[in-house]
């Protein structure tokens, strides 16, 4: 369970970073099924391109990184996989989604997730069961990034393979096409980065060194943590 | 006061020693099987070694499998980009010019290696050979892409001609273009969208997206699409051509097979 965290950890910063660098050799996005510097963009990134064929405004080439980059973003995203679906079989045989993830019925109302959320501003320490246990935010947060977000991003990943398409065109079609895919595939990495930036935030706040030792050995040291 | 650490709920025993060795034996064991197997289906591409290779091999075994049967998508005419973008080339040599300036009349196409009748054939043989249409997607690893109808000829049939013989395992294609070439497996040489492509949206191609002759291949990513292709070589051992690792592409570290 904890080496399926750590392995999809290493993975996604790989595909962060190399999926960046795809984006810059062609930092413009549309919507529908095809979009070339001749149609009309969604939105474009304001930065240098690495290719001299895409108007920036920059009269400047960024290096083209997109062999070694595409190479790693797809192994990478096949030790995210393969390590989702080791985590996702565990999951649910294990009984984790269901006991540690999906939030109790009880909670789901607005009044606790707002009673949380004052608990959070208020920077109060966790109560006894949520020493142990998630706490409702937490839940909701790891329940949209791993049955939402992630399978998401595979989904638009492979709505953008010629291959892929070719054996099942729905997974574009159902998007509006591959350009619309390649736009929500740079939305959600994004909504994946602010969990990853909120998610490091509070295990720092939280006390850093207990936290990373809980993480990774799956022990915590209660005793130590009292003053 | 400082507590002990928690003692460990998983002491190594001998039990969980020789689980765990059994395990890893069993690993290895089942890898080494799946290599053979994947070999014996030719699901390892040219250049699937190296760190990238397990990446690369996943990625090519599944597609392989996946895509049997199935063509590239095809879209309608009302979807066909007005504004079709033709990516940066060289400037052309000597020889193509040499060829443009009559009109790609001496345009040849040569198809030779495990064939059993060596061939060179005009554009206008080519044309002989029957016209087939397909209006399908190019799309760019870089992340753009344009919808044409694209006409030509397909590269299955020239292969029927030449009469291919059976221990081919892949097709070699050379563009006039110093160093362009790139080869496919047997399953896209058969594919009937494989098409040598002359035609774009009801005229000639041109130049800049590959005229006179561009092998297409829909369902892999623009850059395997190599322009000005003038000869086909089929072949049981891809190692003998250039770095041995299929194409030019990994040269430039880019992958050979381009499906994703």
């Amino acid at each position: 369970m904890r080496v399926t965290h750590w392995l999809t950890f290493i993975a996604f910063v790989a595909l962060l970073v190399t999926g960046g660098e795809i984006v810059i050799s062609h930092p413009r996005f549309y919507w529908g099924e095809v979009g070339n510097v001749n149609t009309k963009p969604l939105f474009v990134i304001p930065i240098p391109s690495s290719r001299s064929t895409v108007p920036t405004g920059y009269n400047y080439e960024m290096p083209d990184e997109n062999g070694w980059s595409r190479a790693l973003h797809f192994e990478a995203a096949w030790v995210a996989v393969l390590a989702g679906l080791v985590y996702g079989i565990y999951g649910l045989w294990s009984g984790h989604f269901r006991k540690d993830l999906i939030p109790a019925r009880r909670d789901w109302n607005w009044p606790a997730y707002r009673d949380r959320i004052a608990k959070y501003l208020r920077r109060a320490p966790p109560d006894r069961v949520e020493e142990r246990s998630y706490n409702v935010l937490q839940r909701t947060a790891y329940v949209v990034v791993i049955f939402v977000l992630f399978p998401l991003m595979i989904w638009t990943g492979l709505a953008m393979s010629p291959s892929f398409t070719a054996a099942f065109p729905a997974t574009a079609a159902l998007l509006g096409g591959r350009q619309s895919a390649r736009t929500i595939h740079f939305f959600v990495s994004g909504l994946l980065l602010l969990f990853l930036f909120v998610h490091v935030a509070m295990v720092a706040l939280s006390g850093f060194r207990s936290r990373m030792r809980a993480m990774i050995t799956g022990y915590t040291r209660d005793a130590e943590e009292a003053p | 006061m400082k507590s002990p650490m928690e003692p460990s709920k998983n002491p190594i025993t001998r039990r969980r020693l020789i689980r765990g060795g059994v395990a890893a034996v069993a690993g290895v064991a089942g890898l080494a099987a799946a290599d053979r197997l994947a070999r014996r289906y030719g699901l390892i591409p040219p250049d699937g070694a190296g760190i990238y290779g397990p990446g690369e091999t996943l990625t090519y075994a599944c597609q392989r499998l996946l895509t049997k049967n199935t063509p590239a998508r095809e879209f309608s005419r009302s979807m066909i980009s007005k504004n079709p973008f033709a990516n940066a080339v060289a400037p052309p040599n000597d020889a193509f010019k040499r060829l443009a300036a009559g009109g790609f009349r001496d345009w040849r196409l040569v198809v030779d290696g495990t064939v059993a009748h060596p061939m060179s054939l005009s554009l206008a043989d080519l044309t002989g050979l029957g016209l087939h249409s397909q209006i399908t997607e190019v799309a760019c690893e870089e992340g753009w892409s344009y919808i044409a109808e694209w006409i030509g000829t397909p590269l299955s049939g020239v292969l029927r001609e030449a009469g291919v013989l059976p221990q081919t395992r892949y097709v070699v294609y050379t563009s006039i273009e110093e160093g362009m070439w790139g080869s496919i497996d047997m399953q896209d040489a058969g594919d009937p969208h494989t098409l040598l492509t002359m035609g774009m949206n009801d005229g000639d191609l041109p130049v800049g997206f590959g005229g006179p002759l561009r092998l297409r291949l829909p369902r892999q990513l623009g850059y395997k699409s190599v322009k000005y292709v003038n000869r086909i070589t089929a072949t049981d051992n891809i190692k003998k051509f250039g770095s041995g690792k299929g194409s030019v592409d990994p040269d430039y570290g880019y992958s050979w097979y381009a499906g994703i």
